[in-house]
């Protein structure tokens, strides 16, 4: 009876499990030019995974509803194991899982191996506790000089600016990202207290942004839209609240917008966010 | 016994160093052997087929966790050497010398007064084990001097990473000798009923071989710390 | 009972290395002996993991009903929950305390200094532990250690809110970085510091134990497959606890004395910049204390794995299939272990080629998992199971590991990390497979040593009430929880208020935390058996479950030296469960085969000459 009544709970488990899976596409819709391609490894994945675990689970209530003990006073099977079974086991859990391993590499080589392309728009991202600032380098596309010691949230100065060197005169630092349509995309992540993550769930990546570091990530986004933009790694108090907006503009919009100067980028950049909603 | 045997040396032990006698062969037990075993064959194995050694294999296996102990610290090392360019090396001062030859003649020592105690020379032994403790003390003087040199200089524990790796490393190293030294006082401790049964000697010699076992390994340690912090680079 | 008092006083001097203490003080406080103290571990690791759960259930409350005020907790935590409102920072100082109580002092605790200190002796055949005062040692140092960390609760500022893996710089720049980051931080530290020597000291003992103490007869391809795990993870423990040791020094120098190991220059913290340190490396310190860290995932779940092939095989009535096989698996799962630490870094700005090389050797380790999942179907295939409570959390074990250990495959590919990285996914991840199914490990070795512990049995009936609910609940818990992580819900957030797209979870949020809320009462009947069945349980033999190890031998509970100052001989293999031709369903290690009993005597000294039947 327990045995039986065993089974059957297992496999409604699976059965619970694998539903709640399948039931839709979770994701919420990739807008990168890397998401499809993530979206087919991770569904090849999932496939993989679901098969196992179910094959798994319905191996082991099948060995529990039919192997109970029937008090019926008979033996189980005298057997130490087979050593071909251990070896076919092996050898295609081996290859499977191997494979799965090498496939799972592409998105990330593609991300990670290859320099961004030339003409890349380049920003830079400067976490700090719970509030994000983006600095971009402005009309002559050349960030102008930082420094720590120049920072100053009271000043409004969040990145160090050094406003006594020339290419800082035209740069723009706000809270929010805008990124081009279609066009690559190279962030430079810094952080000046404690670790971050950068991570917008469509985008299909997160990266940290560690003090000390200057990580370089770059992506290509093909959708337009308004976006929401998280901390993904704890760093303090109000974690869940470090929240930001990436908005995709289109190629135009956004070399209009580069080209601002600090407060009208400021301006041009609110009403973008109430424009893509 | 072949499957048991190897098996043994597979799994990386310190079995190696220690003649244990795995239980011998004999009748099989019923079934299958081999990957489907009952654990290799039957039987029974000679009267007591472990020396019991458990001392000496404790100290085996503590060492192994100091050593990694050391490992990670010395990975820390490297990895923050290669990556700053705050990296001042300091000189090293030159009680250090005085601190090598020290712990290279307290090696010499245990190993005399381990010698000693294997050949039942009772009153020898403690003699070297008690040279053994002065060189010791000698030594964690040498270092206390060693580190009020390096303060005299202005080189403190926050100086730089070098200075800062330099007082951990020797710092934990310290300690541990300090742990040689209260083995060697254990040791001498014993000395102090002045049994001389065979059974009491015996039992002090392997006390004496688990300690001059520990105090080697310090004294390799240093060796090793001392090159990686003033030789490497 | 009585016969094994009088035949254990008659021997105790003469055999025994320490005699049976007399007070009560030496003989269940400050006691040397293994059984005492792996009881005191369990029961340690019993108060943490009900303070850790009642941890998670404010958690829960805090995520599901934000902002909602509980007068107790007013009460409790004035500053962390002030008017009975949780702030962040105290969801956060619930997260680390709950991690480090669940990793360090249930997981590590439990299986490891519980249960292996209780019966990696008897199983072998010896009368104690190798050194007996260094495990009470370890036990003391242990309990040192928790109270220290429990000590972080009631300091000013709270429990640190690093989380258990304590990333700097959050963790190495003191106050400014947040409340709990100061004194609570400081403590942390120290308490793991003295976990670290603790288990230490704990992982010789076992080491030695079982290389140099085995009875006679007992090759190592003889052992219990629960030795092997207790030995794997005391070797694992060896070498991954000093790192972490060594990482905790630099963390804490970084805090108090001012070097730089972990903190790099140029931090402005709340607007001031911070001048004193310069040149240090964050992600220094994940690598050392990932190189510990996930070592330890495998200190966490390969005991109960042990148990898991040991149990399975008792109630199957059925040898353990591949039993060969297990070993290796194990070996190679420690092995491996060492050597994929950079699959939690994969974001971290590590070098991308390296994540490439910890990917694939990740996934690698999915093999020998395999292995063992299919010679536990092995070992149920062709049974005669049994379906005492012990072998329903067995059972629960397998499926919970195959159902939390499989969704590695997905985050040990560096593509997909991208995504899953930090979310929910993870949390789900590792609490099945490190959490769940270890603590289903425990519960199963509680269930089916408890009569030998104790001389009593404990209710079945309670047992399988604890068992539906719990297995049942666990997945409502976790299966959900993999759906918010593909959804793209952070870890470690403290509301999920400000976010559009986790609005739409809420339903799943708070699915969870009926769940949590309904298994976490069920514990409750645990307990109550537990305790009640100490003293009211029905009497339980030598042997109730029909076993074939040595601890089933002796009388329930052993005497002082475990086998009445009679060592054990052992004449043949762990499992041998229906045998053909034997007269019962099993043959106990210490049966000899018919008409050798007499022999042992003219064998001796004549070993390693015997004939070979090795097929191989």
């Amino acid at each position: 009876m327990t045995g039986r009544a065993l089974a059957v709970v297992i496999w409604l488990l699976t059965v619970f499990s694998v539903g709640l899976f399948f039931m839709g596409w979770w994701f919420p819709p990739s807008i990168s030019e890397h998401g499809p391609a993530y979206d087919q490894q991770f569904l090849i994945t999932i496939i993989v995974v679901g098969i196992s675990f179910v094959l798994a689970q319905i191996g082991l209530g099948y060995m529990v509803w039919r192997y109970r003990d029937t008090g019926r006073g008979e033996r189980a099977l005298y057997s130490h194991g087979s050593n071909t079974l251990e070896m076919t086991w092996t050898v295609i859990t081996a290859v499977i899982f191997i494979s799965l391993a090498v496939l799972g590499q592409r998105v990330w080589a593609s991300l990670h191996f290859q320099s961004a392309p030339p003409g890349t728009a380049q920003i830079e991202v400067v976490a700090q506790q719970f509030q994000w600032n983006f600095h971009y380098p402005g009309a002559d596309k050349q960030f102008g000089r930082t420094d720590p010691k120049l920072i100053s949230d009271a000043d409004l100065n969040f990145v160090g600016l050094d406003q006594s060197d020339a290419p800082a005169k035209d740069d723009a630092v706000v809270a929010s990202i805008a990124v081009p349509l279609n066009r690559p995309v190279e962030l430079t992540l810094r952080a000046k207290d404690v670790t971050h993550s950068f991570w917008v769930p469509q985008l299909r990546f997160k990266q940290d942004l560690v003090p000390g570091m200057n990580i370089k990530v770059h992506f290509t986004a093909n959708k337009p839209g308004k976006y929401e933009l998280a901390c993904a790694e704890l760093c303090g108090q109000f974690h869940f609240k470090m929240k930001s907006y990436m908005i995709v503009i289109p190629a135009n919009e956004y070399d209009e917008l580069v080209a601002l100067p600090q407060a009208q980028f400021q301006a041009r950049m609110g009403e973008l966010l109430k424009k893509y909603q | 016994m072949v499957t048991t045997t190897t098996s043994t040396k597979g799994i990386g032990t310190r079995e190696r160093e220690q003649p244990i006698v795995l239980p011998g062969g004999g009748l099989s037990g019923k079934g299958g052997n081999g990957s489907s075993g009952n654990g290799g064959g039957g039987g029974h194995g000679g009267d007591r087929q472990f020396r019991d050694d458990r001392g000496r294999l404790g100290m085996w296996v503590g060492l192994a966790s100091i050593l990694m102990l050391f490992t990670a610290l010395t990975s820390a090392y490297i990895v923050r050497a290669g990556l700053s360019d705050d990296w001042r090396p300091i000189q090293a001062p030159g009680f250090l010398w005085a601190s090598t030859a020290l712990i290279l003649a307290s090696s010499v020592t245990v190993h005399l007064a381990h010698r000693a105690i294997k050949g039942f020379e009772v009153k020898t032994y403690t003699l070297w084990v008690i040279v053994t403790g002065l060189l010791g003390l000698g030594f964690l003087t040498t270092q206390l001097l060693a580190w009020r040199q390096l303060v005299s200089q202005g080189v403190y524990l926050a100086s730089n990473p070098h200075s800062s790796f330099f007082y951990v490393l020797t710092g934990t190293h310290a300690v541990h000798l300090l742990g040689g030294i209260l083995g060697l006082v254990y040791l001498l401790a014993r000395t102090w009923n002045k049994l001389t049964a065979r059974e009491a000697i015996l039992k002090r010699q392997k006390a004496a071989g688990v300690i001059a076992l520990y105090w080697h390994f310090m004294d390799g340690l240093w060796v090793y710390l001392f090159l990686l912090l003033f030789l490497w680079r | 009972m009585a016969e094994a008092e009088a035949v254990h006083a008659t021997h105790a001097e003469g055999v025994h290395r320490h005699p049976a203490p007399t007070s009560f003080i030496r003989k269940y406080i400050f006691s040397i002996d293994h059984k005492v103290i792996g009881i005191q571990y369990l029961l340690l690791a019993m108060a943490s993991v009900f303070v850790g759960m009642f941890l998670s259930i404010l958690m829960r409350l805090n995520l599901t009903w934000p902002g909602t005020t509980w007068p107790i907790l007013g009460t409790l935590f004035p500053a962390g929950a002030p008017n009975g409102v949780m702030q962040p920072e105290f969801y956060l100082s619930l997260v680390t305390m709950h991690g480090t109580m669940m990793v360090f002092f249930v997981l590590t605790t439990a299986p490891q200094g519980g249960f292996g200190n209780y019966f990696l002796p008897i199983q072998i055949g010896a009368d104690d532990m190798a050194f007996p005062t260094l495990n009470m040692l370890s036990f003391w140092v242990t309990l040192c250690g928790f109270i220290v960390l429990i000590s972080a609760l009631f300091v000013e500022g709270g429990a640190p809110i690093g989380g258990w893996t304590a990333y700097p710089t959050l963790s190495a720049i003191g106050a400014a970085a947040g409340p709990g980051q100061g004194m609570g931080m400081n403590l942390w530290i120290t308490s793991i510091a003295i976990f670290c020597m603790g288990s230490l000291l704990g992982a010789l003992n076992f080491i030695t134990t079982l290389l140099n103490m085995r009875a006679r007869g007992l090759s190592l391809m003889r052992m219990p497959l629960t030795c092997w795990s207790w030995f794997t993870t005391a070797v694992l423990a060896l070498l991954a606890f000093p790192v972490l040791l060594a990482a905790g020094i630099l963390l804490f120098l970084d805090r108090e004395a001012g070097t730089s190991f972990f903190i790099p220059g140029g931090l402005v913290i709340s607007d001031r910049l911070l001048s004193s340190h310069k040149g240090g490396s964050p992600i220094l310190w994940q690598h050392l204390f990932w190189f510990f860290g996930h070592p330890e995932v495998y200190i966490a779940i390969l005991p109960g794995m042990g148990a898991t092939s040991h149990i399975l095989s008792t109630f199957a009535r059925k040898p353990v299939f591949g039993y060969r096989a297990m070993v290796f698996a194990m070996f190679g799962i420690g092995l491996l272990g060492f050597f994929v630490w950079g699959h939690h870094m994969f974001i971290s700005g590590m070098s991308p080629y390296s994540g490439m090389a910890f990917s694939i050797l990740t996934l690698s380790i999915g093999v020998p998992s395999a292995i063992k999942t299919f010679n536990w179907l092995g070992t149920l295939w062709g049974g005669r199971i049994r379906f005492t409570s012990p072998m329903l959390f067995a059972i629960g074990f397998v499926s919970l590991f195959v159902a939390g250990g499989i969704t590695g495959l997905v985050l040990g590919q560096t593509t997909l990390d991208l995504s899953m990285h930090d979310t929910y996914f993870v949390l789900a991840h590792f609490h099945l497979v490190m959490g769940v199914a270890a603590i289903f490990g425990i519960f199963a070795g509680i269930y089916f040593w408890f009569p030998k512990m104790f001389g009593r049995m404990m209710n079945e009936r309670l047992g399988h009430l604890h068992f539906w609910v719990t297995f049942v609940g666990v997945y409502v818990i976790f299966a959900p929880m993999h759906i918010m992580g593909i959804v793209g819900m952070p870890r470690r957030y403290a509301q999920f208020t400000e976010y559009d797209f986790l609005k739409p979870l809420h339903s799943l949020v708070l699915l969870v935390t009926i769940g949590v809320i309904v298994t976490a009462s069920i514990q409750l009947v645990f307990l109550f058996n537990f305790f009640w069945s100490m003293f009211k349980g029905r009497r339980a033999g030598d042997n109730p479950w029909e076993a074939t190890t040595l601890e089933w031998s002796t009388p329930s509970p052993p005497p002082h030296d475990n086998f009445a100052g009679i060592p054990p001989v052992v004449y043949r293999g762990s499992y041998e469960f229906s045998v053909p031709g034997a007269p019962k369903d099993f043959i106990m290690q210490t049966e000899p085969e018919p008409g050798e009993a007499g022999e042992v005597a003219d064998r001796e000294g004549s070993s390693g000459n015997g004939h070979n039947d090795h097929k191989h």
